[in-house]
């Protein structure tokens, strides 16, 4: 998934074009973001073992209607959010996402379906099309089927993405390719990117691994060796520079070997929210990880533009108040905002701690420890994600 | 597919493509431009040509409107937007109309 606010602005300002997320005014007063990520549910066919989702799956039943997702996006168009993403689960699993497209697109909002295509015929993917959607990021588990189909526990997986690509690009509509990288799909970057390029995508995202949730339940199998992580920053920048102009490629590094903590969610409650399948408003989509915060719903009696302004849970870590040390005296405390709020509560239990990731924080060395004992674990076998609250990897699969 | 890299001339007929939106972002009160995971805010003048590029008039139309309109000469006029265009175009936040409208 995407952190849109960490996106590195690709068009100078000198042209004429600001990117609008690296305006002050916008961000910095806490005023609308730009941008919300709405998960319509969290059913989907694979079963990928470091899913985003929390490890308490909303169920059907409680997933909003049309009419409220409808009312959702009126209001969110109101507010002045500009772009949305259908994200889920997988969205297309919803049998009104065309409808809900097509609401969005009358409401003057930007579509983006996130989805892992393997539920799209070319002829629903031509009514989302005429429906007004704008632009396609279909997720990869890796380059050929026998890897990508086993992370993804789901067989013709792979096949059904690269004709689903193939279709997308056809309908004239603009294609990202998502590569969740991790230990033992890492050397198969290279044809990853080679993959997209011969997609005709217009963007790559590289994403390792984040362990929250369900990636922390199989991070020993899925953690990259420091050596992996090496070769792929130098992957990325060779590729960067041979493909400018063809593909732009973002990168998301494991935070585990970083120096400096993510910026995440450009800072919490600054420029980012979503919406769970039940309706609840987040300041990250991992957040209902963090015990302790009421997270409020669309459904309660408040706007979600009073959800975002004032609610217990985007206040709590908003700014730089909250902070303990080291953070609090820190030079680069709102510049990266103490990191990830999530990990610090998983690898700490506090929220309001430094994240690990950071070389200020007295957890550092062992993180770094955790991730090479991790590596050179020799556990390959899955935890897949599902509603029965995980399924072990069979030894015979 | 409409085609991703293009030289832009006078005879261009340009236009934003279906993914690319131009609007009014009523709530900061500036023109911005929507395109896959980017927001963009164009300054004046690049708003102004935008909303010529309609896919009816050509490039050579263009600069004859905002040279009658200025009272400027069409050459300076057709320098700058030209080259506008070609570094909008070069963004993927043009392309061009290939087939005869009707």
């Amino acid at each position: 998934m995407t952190d849109l606010t960490d996106t590195t602005p690709q068009v100078d300002s000198h042209d004429g074009l600001a990117v609008l997320e690296r305006r002050g005014s916008v961000a910095e007063t806490f005023g609308i973001p730009l941008a919300v990520l709405l998960e319509l549910t969290h059913r989907c066919p694979l079963q990928c073992p470091y899913c985003s989702n929390p490890l308490e799956l909303d169920r059907a039943g409680q997933e909003l209607t049309t009419a409220e997702w409808k009312k959702v996006l009126s209001e969110l168009a109101e507010i002045g959010v500009l772009q949305v993403h259908f994200s889920g689960g997988e969205p297309t699993a919803r049998k009104d996402i065309v409808e809900l497209v097509a609401h969005a697109n009358d409401v003057g909002l930007y579509t983006n379906l996130i989805t892992s295509a393997v539920l799209l015929t070319r002829e629903r993917l031509k009514e989302l099309a005429d429906a007004g959607l704008c632009h396609v990021q279909i997720s990869f588990q890796g380059n050929e089927p026998v890897v990508a189909d086993r992370v993804g526990g789901y067989k013709g997986g792979h096949a059904k993405k690269l004709e689903v690509a193939k279709w997308t690009r056809e309908l004239d509509l603009p294609l990202t390719v998502n590569a969740v990288m991790h230990r033992q799909n890492l050397h198969q970057l290279p044809d990853i990117i080679q993959m997209a390029v011969d997609l005709d995508a217009d963007r790559l995202e590289v994403a390792n691994v984040q362990y929250y949730g369900w990636a922390l339940k199989n991070r020993a199998s899925l953690m990259p060796t420091y050596q992996q992580l090496e070769e792929t920053d130098r992957l990325v920048e060779e590729a960067r520079e041979r493909l400018k102009g063809t593909l732009t490629i973002d990168y998301v590094v494991p935070d585990y070997y970083a120096l400096r903590p993510k910026k995440c969610m450009g800072g919490w409650g600054r420029q980012f929210f979503n919406i769970s399948p039940s309706g609840k408003v987040l300041p990250c989509h991992a957040a209902e990880s963090i015990t302790g915060l009421d997270f409020m719903s669309v459904r309660s009696n408040n706007s979600i533009a009073w959800i975002w302004q004032n609610s217990e849970a985007f206040n709590r870590y908003r700014g730089t108040g909250w902070m303990k040390e080291p953070c609090q005296s820190c030079e680069f405390r709102e510049i990266d905002f103490g990191g990830c709020r999530c990990q610090a509560f998983a690898l700490t239990g506090d929220a309001a701690n430094t994240d690990p990731a950071c070389t200020l924080s007295p957890l550092h060395e062992s993180i770094f420890k955790q991730a090479e004992s991790d590596a050179a674990s020799g556990q390959d076998r899955f935890l897949y994600r599902n509603f029965a609250g995980g399924t072990p990897e069979s030894s015979d699969a | 597919m409409a085609p991703r890299h293009i030289q832009v001339t006078e005879t261009s007929r340009v236009v934003l493509p279906r993914h690319t939106k131009l609007k009014y972002d009523e709530t900061r009160q500036v023109w911005v431009i929507l395109a896959p995971e980017r927001v963009l805010a164009p300054d004046e003048i690049a708003v102004e040509v935008l909303k010529l590029c309609d896919g009816a008039r050509s490039v050579a139309g263009i600069i004859d409107e905002l040279a009658a309109k200025y009272a400027a000469p069409r050459d300076v006029i057709a320098t700058d937007v030209v080259a506008m265009l070609q570094d909008l175009a070069d963004k993927g936040f043009l392309t061009e109309v290939r087939e005869t409208t009707s």
